[in-house]
């Protein structure tokens, strides 16, 4: 489909992905980790776009599905020699065979789909927001497995000598695959759909929609990318324990959504990309920041305080979020089209309000 | 006696996830609002009995309760005022933000370890020993709950901001038409909801005195979904609901063999999907067709 209003609501979050990739890469040592955890930031919060975004639905879930796809991305890429040594009490299956990076990742995704498709089988039945609150039992299920059964995993103990092997380049890589997906999957019948239902799920029942079987689309799709995210996540980090990948990304995770606005892609870009580059900036802040001849010094732990109340605020005071959950259109100048494309003007629905030019 | 024993004491907790039911509930019902907030309220009352230790016991109780009052209020005032008429999505995120703030602030004011809060200890003992064994604190949960819960249904059916509160949870733009005041019928749910806060942290602090930054959240999450299995449409269903959910956790942590008592709460959770599955619309909400949720 040559849909030209497509590829230009597409631009804008791919592009700023694109710019944070490539200028991270060129960052030192230090810096370029920071970069490389906001992509990943920003995969994980586009993951969660793609299901509580087009549906309506929150979801305390998510973050469980990353967690399974780090631990069995971790898990599966550490040489068998060694294994062992770091988990004794592994399944014979899982301690004698080891396999690439780049499979472990597909593995993370296919897991991921796999658990939140049985997931959504059980609660996705349930209205709105019951939804929401259910899904807990799916994040406090997964930790608590993930903590305490050491056939499958290190356990309580952290889980290292994981490969690291996502640089800027790669995360930005799968943080663009995940855009494209969730770009494609709301522009799909079922992701229209699916949209249909979160402005009012009476109307779209009663017009024919199946909600639960577009809600299970969904949760499926975004837990395959949060499972990839998850994989992404340990091979940067080379670790993971399950305190990591719990309540604090869950709330992290989400307040990003929204502050960027739960809407729309680009809100789930901005917003990701924003706090993920203020909570590095106050975490810095506690060992001392310069800026300019003042030098900013927080106590240990304000960082958290901050960041909490600083997106509090933002909820409180712009509770559509910072995009307002518009997507950005991309501006071309005139010249540059061969013919005006009536067609966009009759899409007529997006407000034609990104300053896309900032990327 | 065994059986008893374990009924009895499932009782006692269910009676306190009942009280932390009905303060989210009564929020919920008046709001639309699901305070996750409502953990840090607990978890307030839990450092206040931990700092009061050295005061009398009725002072250290007493001095939780107006902190958890003072906490609930000043909540609503600066936080959850401005966001009534937001999504309730935004809002739900709004009170999680709220809520990892205040967890922020007791990490750095009183650290990972925790602080013991060991006022009433002494309800540890025994009270009844022999075949059926019972400690103090087990009859106190039952007394505590059931007087708390009677005082709600008292204020809710006999009273006129209780009236108020009902028509409000029932429509709350009908109930503003006919001259109920909003700010007045929020600050009662939030007060109640702070003095049951206080109980539940004096309650919750005797068999486990040691309080965490996350003490709160862990017991709000837990009785939120036990709302939700309730049903949270209605006050009644979601106490029962929570009331359930503490059932649920002293009966399958007496059930589960010792070894296996580290998935507890993955046992807990299954069940709850379980009873998800069978019943989506709740519990112990009315058998009728699913109708389409009005928020």
């Amino acid at each position: 489909m040559t849909d030209r209003l497509g590829l230009r609501q597409f631009a804008p979050p791919a592009l700023l992905l694109v710019a944070v990739g490539l200028y991270g890469s060129t960052t030192s040592a230090g810096t370029r980790d920071d970069f490389t955890s906001a992509l990943i930031m920003a995969t994980i919060v586009i993951a969660l776009y793609v299901f509580v975004g087009n549906s309506g639905v929150i979801s305390f879930g998510h973050i469980s599905f990353v967690a399974i796809g780090a631990f069995a991305a971790g898990v599966m890429t550490i040489p068998s020699a060694v294994k062992p040594t770091v988990m004794p009490n592994l399944f014979p299956f899982l301690a004698e065979n080891s396999i690439g990076s780049f499979e472990s990742l597909i593995l993370a995704a296919a897991l991921g789909a796999f658990v939140a498709f049985f997931a959504g089988l059980a609660l996705m039945r349930l209205s709105g927001l019951a939804a929401g609150i259910a899904t807990f039992a799916v994040l406090e299920i997964t930790h608590n497995v993930l903590r305490f059964w050491t056939k499958i995993g290190p356990g309580a103990q952290t889980l290292s000598l994981v490969p690291e092997d996502i640089e800027p380049i790669q995360a930005m890589l799968g943080a663009l695959f995940a855009a494209a997906v969730a770009f494609a999957f709301q522009r799909s019948r079922s992701g229209r759909l699916l949209r249909a239902s979160r402005e009012d799920p009476a109307a779209a029942q009663a017009a024919g929609i199946d909600v639960h079987r577009k809600r299970m689309i969904a949760f499926t799709i975004s837990g395959a990318l949060a499972g990839l995210a998850g994989g992404l996540l340990v091979h940067q980090i080379g670790s993971i324990t399950t305190e990591q990948v719990y309540l604090r990304l869950t709330f992290i995770t989400l307040a990003m959504l929204v502050v960027g606005g739960m809407r729309s892609l680009w809100g789930a870009v901005v917003g990701a990309l924003v706090v993920s580059f203020l909570d590095i900036v106050l975490i810095d802040a506690e060992s001392g920041l310069g800026i300019g001849p003042a030098t900013i010094d927080l106590p240990v732990g304000s960082s958290l305080v901050i960041l909490g109340a600083v997106m509090a605020a933002m909820l409180i005071l712009r509770p559509s979020g910072l995009t307002g959950g518009n997507e950005a259109t991309l501006r071309v100048p005139k010249a540059l089209l061969r013919r005006r494309d009536r067609a966009d003007s009759g899409a007529g629905k997006t407000p034609k309000t990104g300053p896309a030019s900032k990327t | 006696m065994d059986v008893l024993q374990t009924l009895i004491n499932g009782t006692a907790l269910g009676a306190v996830y009942a009280l932390v039911a009905v303060g989210l509930a009564l929020i919920f019902g008046v709001m639309r609002l699901i305070n996750f907030a409502h953990g840090e309220l607990i978890t307030a009352g839990g450092y206040t009995l931990a700092l009061a230790s050295a005061f009398p016991t009725v002072a250290a109780i007493a001095l939780a309760v107006v902190v958890c009052v003072a906490l609930a209020w000043l909540m609503e005032r600066v936080a959850f005022r401005r966001l009534r008429n937001a999504a309730p999505a935004t809002t739900l995120v709004a009170t999680f933000a709220v809520a990892f703030t205040l967890q922020a602030i007791w990490l750095i004011a009183f650290g990972p370890q925790g602080e013991s809060a060991d006022v009433l200890t002494s309800l540890n003992r025994t009270a009844i020993s022999g075949e059926l064994s019972l400690r103090w604190i087990t009859i106190v949960m039952l007394v505590t709950g059931a007087i708390l819960l009677g005082g709600t249904i008292l204020l809710l059916n006999r009273t006129t901001i209780g009236l108020q509160m009902r028509a409000a949870a029932a429509d709350f733009r009908a109930a503003r038409l006919l001259g109920v005041r909003a700010d007045r019928v929020i600050s009662v749910a939030f007060v109640i909801a702070g003095v049951m806060a206080a109980a539940v942290a004096v309650l919750l602090t005797v068999p486990r005195p040691l309080v965490t930054p996350t003490f709160g959240l862990e017991v709000v999450i837990l009785t939120l979904v036990g709302v939700v299995v309730g049903g949270m449409d209605r006050l009644w269903s979601a106490t029962c609901g929570g009331f359930a959910i503490g059932f649920a956790i002293a009966v399958l942590g007496d059930v589960l063999p010792s070894s296996e008592r580290v998935f507890l709460p993955s046992a807990v959770f299954l069940l709850v999907i379980v009873v998800l599955v069978l019943r989506p619309g709740g519990l112990f909400a009315p058998r009728r067709p699913a109708t389409v949720e009005r928020v």
